[in-house]
């Protein structure tokens, strides 16, 4: 097959580029280029768009004897990726702008390039597994590794996505894969992970969506008592289920710690409360994923709420568009924006957008 | 989906259509470097190894200004074309405010090589230097009446005039003598890139009437990493490189002999036979672009389509496509060329010599460079002719997805 390996200029992409090689396809390196400020390709130093990443895919794709090109996707990726990001948040949801570029930069606008161009497959260097079925059905499964596993943010392609997609590095272990970097002569075997958020380069994400959404202030306020206990610059500095950065001074009776329990975008008021408050039963969710044929009717297995969020057993119950989870145990910290990705087992069945949650 | 035949990445199998870029090295010249690499020695050096090396600079100085219409006391080696153009344009500009400080004005086209024209933001940035781009038309060429206007409108604070011979992207050659004649009714003088030029078209430096003149190796058959700047020797110039002062104190480093042999002997063949390679070289690229448009009837020529052009050049607007698409698709069948101009990181950029000839950032970015040289051959326009219809057909289907947002696959 013809192959384009997407190359980050981490060790994961490089691995995977090199392991398409091996397995006999004609495989091209190419960069994606996302950031639409050229600036930051210089001082960015920690985001997944600088020149030193740029060069790292380039130094991988000699050593692996592959051609390179940088594709310029920064419109696309403003567009489709960073402009949900700040709406997301300013609506008072926190969005996953990984599973947004996989849905729609990496298996779309790259996708389409690709096939356009006469290639056949995009391959790229996440954590999980496909597997195909003898009919060409492919299905999408945990990686191998459970502490590496990266099916979450993969929940929102569709079966003519994975039909293209290639993920070399699904029966794998980290360590390895580092290994075998260093034993093929990739420079970056040593580079460290990449966490943050890539186009926000000093990881600072509330400063960044202060820049953009200005000064918001509002009221923090207690759900029991319903008293204000301080004020907030923005409300899009907080997250449902978060804990630290509160600044409220009044500290509670007993002496527990507040969370975030809810945020309303609008008269941007801050809801805090104890933990147990946090507990989530019932989840609505809209924009469902199905990464197979859609399951109908109901459906029971277990859902991930966050990138490295445990599983919990739930009931999945479909209505066209809209989308009803009802967790067996309850979940803490759920926040509307953040994917429900349904497995069955190790194999994702899908994903929706969780739209909001209710405790009982 | 033949476009990815096996693709031959063997460097002989390539078509090479990129001779603006770079071009391959004579033979001769490959073997005088070779020669003297083998030899020890410091031109600066007052004993028989250094005395020897001195000898392969100066007599290498001597064919460079013979072949280019100058003395020898007028060359300054440099480490290429960057390096001359930015030493022309700051240290002229230094010396000629420094003699006057109401010269302050830089006068340029707006369709430069990024030598110059970031050296001209350098100097407006850091040095207080007003600098003019003149606009070019549609084929790339300098509007003389705007540079009339702007020296006119206060002769006095014109520091210098810098234009190039013809361009990198397009080819357009430019009026030279008339820019020349304008500048030097006020005493103006001129800097001009010759680099696309030097091997091309004629070019003496005398004749010319330029003060200062821009060369590098790897556009003429030599080797990377060497040029020349040929300045009058009674213009001032302020250095930028402090040192040793080898080049006229203009120019401080141990000079590159090897470097500067092949430059030279590469420079002599190269100029020595421009006249029937000239010939031999533009009836290729004529019959490239007419193969082309009849392949791809929508595609369009930029640049000057006549005389004013350089021989070598064919840059094509491929409405529909992404240019990077297209050299890539290219690239995957073995025929080497070139979009405009990429970035630090490699992303392609829209080209600013099209941006200036009034294309628009679709057309601009729809564009490809074919430049051919010393070394093409019939076979290689031939090879570019088949590849060319199938390629621009993926190219748009390619531009066509992106232009369309979403797949179905996307949902
Ligand atoms: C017109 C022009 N000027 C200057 C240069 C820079 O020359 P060099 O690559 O020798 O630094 C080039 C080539 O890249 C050029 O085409």
């Amino acid at each position: 097959m013809r192959v384009i390996a997407a190359m980050s200029g981490g060790v994961d992409s490089a691995v995977a580029a090199a392991r398409a090689v091996d397995a006999g396809h004609d495989v091209t390196g190419i960069h994606l280029a996302l950031s639409r400020n050229p600036q930051s390709y210089r001082t960015g130093a920690r985001g997944c768009c600088t020149v030193e990443d740029a060069n790292d895919a380039r130094r991988a794709a000699d050593a692996i004897g592959i051609p390179f090109y940088v594709w310029d996707l920064s419109e696309r990726f403003h567009a489709e990726v960073v402009e949900d990001f700040v709406s997301e948040y300013a609506a008072g949801r926190t969005p996953h702008p990984c599973l947004r570029c996989n849905e729609k930069i990496k298996f779309a606008a790259v996708l389409d390039r690709a096939l356009a161009l006469g290639f056949d497959a995009v391959a790229t260097g996440h954590y999980a597994r496909l597997v195909r079925a003898a009919d060409g059905t492919v299905e999408l499964h945990r990686s191998a590794d459970p502490a590496k596993d990266q099916s979450y943010v993969l929940g929102v392609l569709t079966s003519g996505q994975l039909r293209h997609a290639m993920f070399p590095l699904g029966d794998s272990r980290k360590d390895e894969v580092r290994e075998e970097a260093e034993r093929r002569g990739i420079q970056v075997a040593r580079k460290p992970d990449s966490h943050d958020i890539c186009f926000i380069a000093d990881g600072n994400t509330s400063g960044w969506l202060r820049e953009r959404l200005g000064p918001a202030e509002g009221d923090v306020v207690d759900e029991a008592t319903g008293s204000v206990l301080g004020r907030h610059e923005g409300a899009y500095g907080f997250t449902v289920g978060q804990r630290r950065g509160l600044r409220v001074g009044t500290p509670t009776a007993d002496g527990r710690p507040r969370y975030v329990l809810d945020i309303e975008p609008v008269s941007g008021t801050v809801t805090v409360g104890p933990r147990e408050r946090l507990a989530v039963h019932r989840l609505q969710g809209r924009q469902p994923r199905w990464c197979g044929p859609a399951p109908d009717g109901q459906v029971r297995g277990t859902v991930q709420l966050r990138a490295h969020g445990g599983e919990h057993p739930a009931v999945v119950r479909l209505d066209g568009e809209r989308v009803e989870v009802e967790l067996l145990e309850p979940a803490h910290g759920v926040a509307p924006g953040q994917a429900a990705v349904l497995y069955d087992g190790t194999r994702v069945v899908g994903s929706c957008t969780i739209a909001a949650t209710s405790r009982a | 989906m033949s476009d990815f035949t096996e693709a031959p990445r063997v460097e002989g199998d390539v078509v090479y259509l990129d001779h603006a870029a770079s071009t391959p090295m004579y033979p001769e010249a490959v073997e005088v470097m070779t020669a003297r690499m083998a030899r020890t020695g410091n031109a600066s050096a007052l004993h028989a190894s250094g005395r020897a090396a001195r000898r392969v600079v100066e007599e290498s100085r001597e064919t460079v200004a013979r072949t280019v219409g100058a003395r020898p006391g007028e060359v300054v080696f440099t480490s290429g074309g960057t390096e001359s153009d930015n030493l022309a344009v700051k240290g002229l500009f230094w010396a000629r405010r420094h003699a006057d400080p109401r010269r302050t004005r830089v006068l340029s086209t707006a369709v430069e090589h990024h030598a110059v024209l970031d050296a001209l933001h350098w100097l407006a940035e850091h040095e207080g230097a007003v600098v003019e781009l003149l606009p070019v038309d549609r084929q790339g060429r300098l509007d003389l009446d705007t540079l009339r206007a702007s020296v006119d409108r206060d002769p006095g604070s014109v520091a210098l005039v810098s234009v190039m011979w013809a361009n990198n992207e397009v080819g357009t050659v430019q009026p030279l003598p008339e820019v020349v004649a304008i500048a030097h009714a006020h005493g103006i003088p001129v800097h001009t890139d010759a680099v696309q030029a030097v091997g091309q078209v004629p070019v003496d430096f005398a004749a010319c009437g330029v003060d200062a003149l821009t060369l590098t190796a790897h556009k003429l058959g030599g080797p990377q990493g060497v040029g020349a700047l040929v300045v009058r020797r009674e213009q001032a110039v302020v250095p930028l490189l402090h040192g040793g002062g080898q080049e006229r104190d203009v120019r401080s480093g141990t000079l590159d002999t090897p470097a500067v042999a092949g430059f030279a002997t590469a420079l002599e063949i190269a100029v020595g036979h421009h006249g029937e390679r000239g010939a031999r070289v533009s009836a290729l690229r004529d019959d490239l672009v007419r193969r082309v448009r009849d392949r791809v009837p929508d595609a369009t020529l930029n640049g000057d389509p006549g005389a004013g052009r350089l021989p070598g050049n064919a840059h094509l607007t491929f409405p529909g496509c992404e240019g990077d698409s297209l050299l890539m698709l290219l690239d995957a069948r073995g025929i080497a060329c070139s979009t405009g101009s990429a970035c630090s990181a490699g992303v392609p950029q829209p080209s600013h010599v099209l941006l200036a000839m009034g294309c628009t950032d679709e057309e601009s970015r729809g564009s490809l460079r074919l430049s051919l040289g010393h070394t093409s051959t019939a076979g290689d326009v031939d090879a570019l002719v088949e590849a060319i219809g199938p390629v621009v057909e993926r190219a748009r289907a390619a531009g066509a997805a992106s232009a369309n947002g979403y797949s179905t696959r996307a949902g």
